[in-house]
């Protein structure tokens, strides 16, 4: 392997690592704060072990979200050092502001979260963790903003052999990176409420401490499942969005190879590793793919047969992550909305095997959060800028294989370790339950 | 009005604010044990920086931020140059971060040694190579015609060391001297003490670095050629004699703010040694990166000269709010509240 291959391979690793600790933020805040907010704005005392008890568990994963975001902050400069002065002008700004409105506020006022209890008002300690979750949503929103920029470059021009910033409003509103904001968000939300069900079903099945549990679960399965709907809703318009921006993409995750109008939709398929087209082919559904890609049954869809071999995106992993993390999400909406319905009636009791069910089922969003951000970003290569540069323009020249080998070893290897500890903490915590 | 100037002395600032608040959570990352006599003593020396370790690193998310956003060509440049210090530098921030968290969370006087111990060496390695990573910019880096041309090894250079020593010296009075009025009793006479007894090391490794430096770099070329600078290393100089006058008449809390200050007057004279130059060079001054050849667009300085303008006296705000509101430090009441420390 190549320098560029090792720090594709690093970015890859360093970012999925942090995406395992960071979404579950994106929802447990909100969460926490309604908690916290029916005890301190409500009056509810029955709510308060409730809050202290998911808080707890927001901050243990926290700390990994944290830590591991330091490497993302530097990588840029780091390994891809000619994609930072190719774009820096532009792309440098969001994650500036990242830190800057998001990063602060977040990391501080945690911190009043954590040892605050006896020092402000009840209700100003209730408002502490609605500012976290509102600093961590904002902090996925500037770093979608840059993203989406990357997938869709917006207001800049190439001057002094760069891109610079022309306009930022263009880069505010791109739709691109409201997309992937609110569905990854929405996504962290599914996570985070999926992570609520499984560990109150764990104590549910054990009939430990159930009136408080129940409450979390069914907090847990209406968020999931308004959220899982939001999902499902906004991964549609995505997908509209990828067909006009980057066709290449949308053509690798249906595995579609000729252009078309009218195209079906073929639900199995198996694209070749390395040649044209695919093994076989089976379940068409007509009209399908126009539908998905630009709801409109008579749209012609591009083939990848149409897009030149060195612009196209490696096929068979875009394809089959995307429908993994399609078929996931479907299921979510029915996993939550069972739950939410068992809940309304008070028979979660009476279905010990769901609830068993709920307690595996929490690894099941992160692994659909991480097949969709495989399908954006191997759905975007060969590009790192969309369009714009090469992923393969981007990497630092100066590196040496020994460097780069040796910070992924470092990486894979205390991530590793830290991640076990982690989790071990989170599920320590979790089987504890609530304080009396 | 030149954009990327003004830049430069955000640039400077916040580096100049990651250090004198970071520092002292490095200086008892690594240094507090020295102070506390019991398990009990280091669960509240650990526990004081509980609250404000996380918001003290997000300076440092931020200098790098405004790094690529303003000089994009030294963010490139400094990273990717220094790449195995940096990640030496990460690797230690990562694991710092880890082991304060960590610590009190299980209870088990192995586990809480163990972490003790990462934040320990953690903590003191990326003190030191933050140091080692200044030292070689006030040198100079070895940027040539064909780029960058040093090695990790010559990053090495004992000036370079000797920077890096001096960062652990100011960071292990800054941290001694924030236990001095934070920590248990017991704890804050002895680092009170040992604050005492590291002023002079740091007096004594802060003459070496500016004698050495008039050998060693150019640092001192623009002070000479604008006098008016000359009153950053003079303030400096008073904040840190300030610091130890105020620690013998018992007050730490106010000689922790003077050393604050003085931390943060040494890193500005830095870089007024350096400027223009972010990066300067040792092959030619025609070689270095500039203000002048590596920052970002004019609309896009200007869009973020607005944008610090109001967000960062914000964020000093609630900071500054938080400091306050834990100005009492926590007692082991509170400490068991948090469930987790
Ligand atoms: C329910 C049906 C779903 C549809 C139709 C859908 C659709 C899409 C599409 C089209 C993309 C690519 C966007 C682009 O790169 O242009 C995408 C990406 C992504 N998906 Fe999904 N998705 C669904 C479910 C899920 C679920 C259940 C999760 C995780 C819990 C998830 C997480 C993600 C993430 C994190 C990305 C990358 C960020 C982004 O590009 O928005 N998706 N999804």
């Amino acid at each position: 392997m190549d320098t560029l291959a090792l720090s594709r391979l690093q970015f890859a690793v360093t970012a999925m690592f942090h995406f395992l600790f960071v979404p579950l933020t994106l929802g447990l805040g909100w969460l926490t704060a309604w908690f916290e907010s029916r005890y301190a704005f409500g009056g509810d005392e029955k709510y308060l072990p409730i809050a202290r008890f998911w808080g707890k568990l927001f901050l243990i994963n926290f700390a990994l979200g944290v830590t591991t975001g330091i490497t993302m902050e530097f990588q840029f400069g780091m390994n891809w050092a000619e994609y930072a002065k190719y774009v820096g002008d532009i792309f440098g700004a969001p994650l500036a502001i990242e830190a800057l409105a998001a990063f602060f506020l977040e990391s501080t006022f945690i911190g009043v979260w954590v040892f605050g209890w006896d020092r402000i008002s009840k209700k100003a300690h209730a408002g502490a963790m609605w500012v976290v979750a509102f600093a961590t949503n904002m902090s996925a929103l500037w770093i979608l903003l840059a993203n989406g920029w990357m997938q869709r470059p917006v207001g800049y021009i190439l001057r002094n052999g760069r891109a610079e910033m022309v306009d930022f409003l263009a880069l505010l509103t791109n739709p691109y990176g409201w997309l992937e904001f609110f569905h990854t968000v929405f996504a962290g939300w599914v996570i985070a409420g999926f992570f609520v069900m499984g560990v109150s079903a764990w104590h549910l099945l054990r009939r430990n401490q159930e009136e408080a549990f129940k409450k979390s679960f069914g907090a847990g399965a209406v968020f999931a499942l308004a959220s899982s709907l939001l999902l499902a809703w906004v991964g549609d318009l995505s997908g509209v969005n990828a067909a006009k921006n980057q066709p290449a993409k949308l053509a690798a995750m249906e595995a579609h190879w000729v252009t078309q109008k009218s195209a079906p939709m073929t639900l199995l398929a198996l694209p070749r590793l390395n040649g044209e087209g695919n093994y076989f082919e089976a379940l068409k559904v007509p009209y399908g793919l126009s539908l998905l890609a630009f709801h409109s049954p008579s749209a012609e869809v591009t083939g990848l047969n149409d897009i030149a071999p060195q612009d196209r995106p490696p096929v068979l992993p875009v394809f089959l992550s995307f429908r993994a993390m399609v078929a996931l999400g479907g299921l979510f909406i029915l996993l939550s909305a069972a739950g939410a319905w068992l809940w309304r009636k008070d028979r979660l009791a009476e279905f010990p095997l769901y609830l068993k069910l709920m307690v595996f089922a929490i690894p099941l969003p992160y692994i659909a959060i991480q097949l969709g951000w495989l399908v954006t970003e191997l759905g975007r290569q060969p590009w790192a800028v969309y369009g714009l540069m090469r992923t393969a323009e981007g990497v630092s020249r100066t590196l040496t294989l020994r460097q780069v080998w040796s910070s992924l070893g470092g990486f894979v290897l205390f991530y590793s370790a830290l991640g076990v500890v982690d989790v071990w903490l989170l599920a320590k915590y979790a089987r504890k339950g609530m304080e009396a | 009005m030149d954009y990327a100037k003004l830049w430069f002395v955000f640039w400077a600032v916040l580096w100049a604010g990651y250090f004198a608040l970071d520092g002292f959570d490095l200086g008892v990352g690594f240094s507090g044990w020295l102070a506390a006599d019991s398990d009990e003593e280091r669960r509240g020396v650990f526990a004081s920086v509980g609250p404000f370790w996380d918001g003290n690193e997000v300076w440092l998310l931020t200098a790098g931020g405004a790094t690529f956003a303003a000089f994009p060509v030294v963010y490139a440049g400094m990273f990717s140059w220094l790449y195995p210090a940096l990640f030496l530098i990460l690797f230690s921030l990562i694991f710092r971060g880890v082991a304060l968290e960590f610590r009190g969370k299980v209870q088990d006087a192995a586990w809480r040694i163990a972490w003790e111990r990462t934040a320990c060496v953690s903590s003191f390695l990326a003190a030191l190579l933050f140091g080692v990573a200044f030292g070689n910019i006030f040198r100079g880096l070895e940027i040539g015609p064909a780029g960058y041309a040093g090695t990790f090894l010559g990053l090495l250079n004992p000036y370079a060391l000797s920077t890096g020593l001096l960062f652990c010296a100011f960071f292990l009075f800054h941290g001694q001297l924030w236990l001095a009025f934070k920590a248990p009793a017991g704890a804050a006479v002895r680092a009170a003490r040992l604050a005492g007894g590291a002023w002079y090391v740091l007096a004594a490794l802060t003459a070496a670095f500016l004698a050495w430096s008039w050998f060693a770099t150019g640092l001192y070329g623009n002070f000479l050629a604008r006098k008016w600078l000359i009153s950053l290393p003079a303030l400096f100089a008073a904040a840190l004699v300030l610091s130890k006058v105020l620690l013998s008449r018992g007050l730490p809390g106010k000689a922790f703010l003077a050393s604050m200050a003085a931390i943060a007057l040494f890193t500005l004279t830095g870089f007024a040694g350096i400027y223009p130059a972010l990066l300067p060079s040792r092959l030619g001054p025609e070689f270095a990166l500039t203000v002048y050849n590596s920052s970002s667009s004019p609309y896009t300085l200007r869009l973020m000269t607005a944008v610090t303008l109001v967000m960062l006296p914000v964020v000093i705000g609630y900071q500054a709010w938080v400091y306050r509101l834990f100005r009492a430090p926590l007692g082991a009441e509170e400490l068991k509240k948090s469930g987790l420390y």
